[in-house]
């Protein structure tokens, strides 16, 4: 690419604050055209807010912003879009409701009635699937289509604007790894044709596979800008974080004990009476753990919730630490704790935490009845804050402060409150979901260390995260989850490939 | 048996009006992701302006004109609390509700001494029934005569304004652009904003002209079916809209015949005060009244299929902060 002509995009100086936080820090970056340049950086780091300044979602304190050497303001998406900039955000903007078409043509229509603009918009869908390989009914509603697909009609709706610079904030959170190898080709086709494409991610593997150039953030500072021919995923991870860091996890071969967790001819509804666990069975031993593997919303979610009391499920059994539990009657996550199990929830925010309570409040919730934090009908304050300075200083939570509303720590240290609560039980049982979902690379080092522990202590340990690489390094054995099912269970040695196979709902075993 | 048929469905025409004009003045409101629990005040609001100002001017359309200014700038009160400052809209429409139904009321002993009514309006000053073309000359046509003079023909302006306005906002809300954006601002503000169309603007547009059908509403219940503004005249008529609404699942064309099966209910209701059914006996009023109700809470526990709301409705749009 000719690096040495105008960039396509060029920030300097740019600095933005939300109150005291300071997200973007004089940022500079410059983007070559017709390439594909990658932007990590840690949760918090400011990639998003940075995007949404170029996008014109968010205003800049300061700094100046060129586009193809002009000098811009981008006052709103509506100046951006006609600057050819286009984005496709992590949680799509898309009318579920609505027609491929119909998406597409939205603050585009091209006149005050519709009938022209939806000709319009058709043939030109069909000229730009052509072009870039994107095949769509553009009759489909979006809301039927698969996660792969509305993502493609991101795209599409960018490039119908006239989109010459393509942002794509987190793109393959949600999709299989097939998935996301044919993104990664169709970005590679658009950056052909002449596109720039800035791709936003906390993958270090997609960074290496796909762009040319990245550039690193690290606490609303831009830390460094590489060629990617020139770097590593080490040297990356170390600019991210500001330190060394251990991408592999470091653990010895489980020892299996007895049984400890049975789960047999599970089946749960969701609350629009959708089936989403289809005759599951599965057991945990002492000192194992069982990686539970798939893409969002492929059932995980629901499992998690029937196992730990939150949902009742349709028919099921459990066999827990000696107990046995029929799924399909009243039950509450309380009574699951009381036989020895303990669950980190998925969403720390909706289900793990009060973030409006203080840090110590949070520290005992759902273990309030023990008896050494309550006096009668009263907590004990004082045992309990005193349990939570202990917990700060073990589990090296920061700001180190018990009265904190919990809503102001981070992502990794919110985690750390909540995995300190549960695993502090000692547990026979230990239930984590998505452990590192939004959560700093220093931490997530941090909190597998800790669940490997959990193991080795004899523990049965279930993980199920939408993350591959943490289900394979982490776990002793892998199941992997498809529409309800169990599709395939695989030993830690499984290769990405396969697992991503019967992640998309593809068995070999069963075709052959 | 045929005569009273008849009877009971121009009564039905007469009274489905004002929830017609009321119930698609909530389809543009709700439709934007606003939810109007307020259209009752607005309609009294009207109501009250249109019978002024229709006594003060002896025009009907300076009272038409009052009645949507008044029901506009209650809407906007409405937009303000809910769109601008992000309130809850349920009690942003209550408070519209009760500001009406007091403030009609004050006003009307204030300025004209009658309990809160207006003045008694002479037929100049209303809209008046008007009589369609050939309808004399087909009168003593069996079947189709009493039909078209009788049942079609004899009504005033707004009757045939309300059942002109169903394909009007049928085609507004799926045939043009402001209608797409309405739709989808109602499901996904994120995906307008990004779009580059300014929510704000888009929901300010569709309560401003909630508010001016139920202007229409309230001006016929004043000026047109009444001979002036009665204290709380416009009696619930605004949440029988608002059920009919969801009955109609927010489409234009089912809302019309929602409304009409509302308004057949309320004529049957006063049809039947005081007649005995054979083998009954004597059905009091309030069943007829009650029934839309009922068929509205019916439908909304799910037995005759569901009634999804556009998904953002009811929640104000803030910009995510990341």
């Amino acid at each position: 690419m000719t690096e040495q002509s105008v960039p396509a995009i060029e920030l300097s100086g740019i600095n933005k604050s939300f109150g005291p936080v300071h997200a973007n820090k004089d940022i500079n970056l410059r983007v070559g055209k017709g390439s594909i340049h990658g932007i990590v950086g840690e949760n918090g780091a400011g990639k998003s807010t940075l995007m949404s300044i170029l996008y014109g979602f968010y205003h800049a304190d300061s700094g100046e912003i060129h586009v193809d050497g002009k000098s811009v303001h981008i006052t709103d998406s509506k100046r951006a879009i006609e600057l050819g900039i286009g984005m496709v955000h992590q949680h799509f903007m898309l009318v579920d409701p609505f027609t491929v078409v119909e998406n597409v043509m939205l603050g585009a229509e091209g006149g005050a009635m519709l009938n022209k603009g939806i000709d319009q918009a058709r043939t030109e869908l069909k000229r730009l699937a052509d072009e870039y390989d994107m095949k769509v009914d553009p009759d489909a509603v979006v809301g039927e289509l698969s996660v792969g697909l509305q993502q493609r009609v991101e795209i599409l709706k960018a490039l119908y604007r006239g989109a010459d610079i393509l942002i794509l904030d987190e793109p393959t959170g949600v999709l299989t790894p097939a998935e996301a190898d044919h993104l990664f080709r169709i970005l590679r086709v658009l950056r052909d044709q002449g596109k720039t494409v800035l791709l936003i991610t906390h993958k270090l593997r997609e960074i290496m596979d796909v762009t040319d150039a990245v550039s690193v953030m690290r606490r609303g500072e831009m830390v460094s800008s590489l060629k990617t021919a020139d770097t590593s995923m080490a040297e990356l991870a170390e600019l991210m974080v500001g330190r060394s860091v251990l991408l592999e996890v470091d653990k010895k071969p489980a020892e299996p004990g007895e049984v400890l967790l049975r789960v047999e001819n599970l089946n749960v509804k969701d609350e629009r009476g959708v089936m989403r666990v289809k005759d599951v069975n599965f057991e945990v031993r002492a000192g194992e753990i069982l990686g539970i593997a798939g893409v969002s919303g492929n059932g995980q979610s629901e499992l998690l919730e029937a196992i730990s009391g939150i949902r009742r499920a349709q028919t099921g059994t459990m066999d827990l630490a000696g107990d046995h539990v029929d799924l399909s009657h009243s039950h509450n996550a309380g009574q699951m704790r009381q036989m020895g199990m303990s669950h980190v929830p998925e969403d720390r925010h909706r289900m793990g935490l009060v973030t409006s309570f203080a840090e110590y409040e949070n520290s005992i919730l759902g273990y309030h009845r023990e008896p050494e934090y309550s006096k009668g009908w009263f907590l004990d304050l004082k045992a309990i804050r005193s349990e939570a300075e202990h917990r700060i200083q073990k589990y090296d939570i920061r700001p180190p402060n018990p009265d904190l509303k919990a809503a102001k720590f981070s992502g990794g240290n919110q985690q750390k409150i909540v995995l300190a609560r549960e695993i502090e039980r000692d547990p026979d049982v230990l239930l984590v979901g998505q452990p590192t979902r939004g959560v700093d690379i220093g931490a997530i080092e941090y909190i597998h260390k800790r669940i490997i522990e959990m193991r080795d202590a004899g523990k049965a340990v279930l993980l199920v995260s939408v993350e591959l690489d943490e289900i394979r390094s982490l776990s002793d054995r892998i199941i992997v989850m498809f529409d309800g099912q169990v599709v395939g269970e695989r030993g830690a040695d499984a290769s990405e490939g396969e697992l991503g196979l019967l992640m998309a709902g593809v068995n070999e075993e069963h075709a052959a | 048996m045929f005569e009273d048929i008849i009877l009971i469905l121009d009564s039905t025409l007469r009274l489905s009006t004002p929830l017609l004009f009321a119930c698609l003045a909530g389809l543009f409101s709700e439709r934007s992701g606003i939810v109007d629990i307020g259209l009752e005040g607005k309609m009294l609001g009207a109501a009250f302006a249109a019978g002024a100002a229709a006594y003060m001017t002896g025009s009907p359309w300076m009272g038409l004109l009052a009645g949507i200014i008044v029901s506009v700038m209650l809407a906007i009160i409405h937009g303000y609390a809910s769109i601008t400052q992000r309130g809850n809209q349920v009690v942003a429409g209550v408070a519209i509700n009760f500001l009406a139904a007091g403030l009609t009321v004050l006003l009307g002993q204030a300025w004209f001494n009658q309990g809160g009514r207006t003045p008694q309006l002479a037929i100049s000053a209303r809209f008046d029934d008007i009589t369609l073309p050939f309808a004399e000359a087909l009168q003593d046509v069996p079947f189709v005569g009493p039909i078209y003079h009788d049942l079609i023909s004899g009504h005033n302006l707004l009757v045939y304004l309300s059942f002109v306005m169903v394909p009007l906002t049928w085609w507004i809300v799926f045939r043009t652009r402001f209608g797409l954006r309405l739709r989808a601002v109602g499901e996904s503000p994120a995906a307008v904003d990004t779009a580059g169309i300014s929510v704000t603007w888009l929901r300010y547009r569709a309560v401003i002209l909630c508010g001016v059908l139920c202007g229409f509403a309230g001006t016929y219940l004043a000026i047109a079916q009444s001979a002036g503004f009665i204290k709380d005249m416009s009696a619930g008529k605004g949440f029988i809209a608002l059920a009919a609404l969801i009955f109609a699942k927010w489409r234009p064309v089912s809302a019309m015949f929602t409304c009409l099966l509302f308004g057949f209910l309320d004529a049957l209701a006063i049809r039947m005060q005081g007649q005995e059914i054979p083998g009954i006996g004597e059905v009091p009023v309030q069943v007829f009244q009650a029934l839309p109700y009922v068929l509205t809470v019916v439908l909304l526990a799910g037995f005759i299929g569901r009634a999804i709301p556009p998904k953002a409705s009811g929640i104000p749009y803030v910009k995510e902060r990341t």
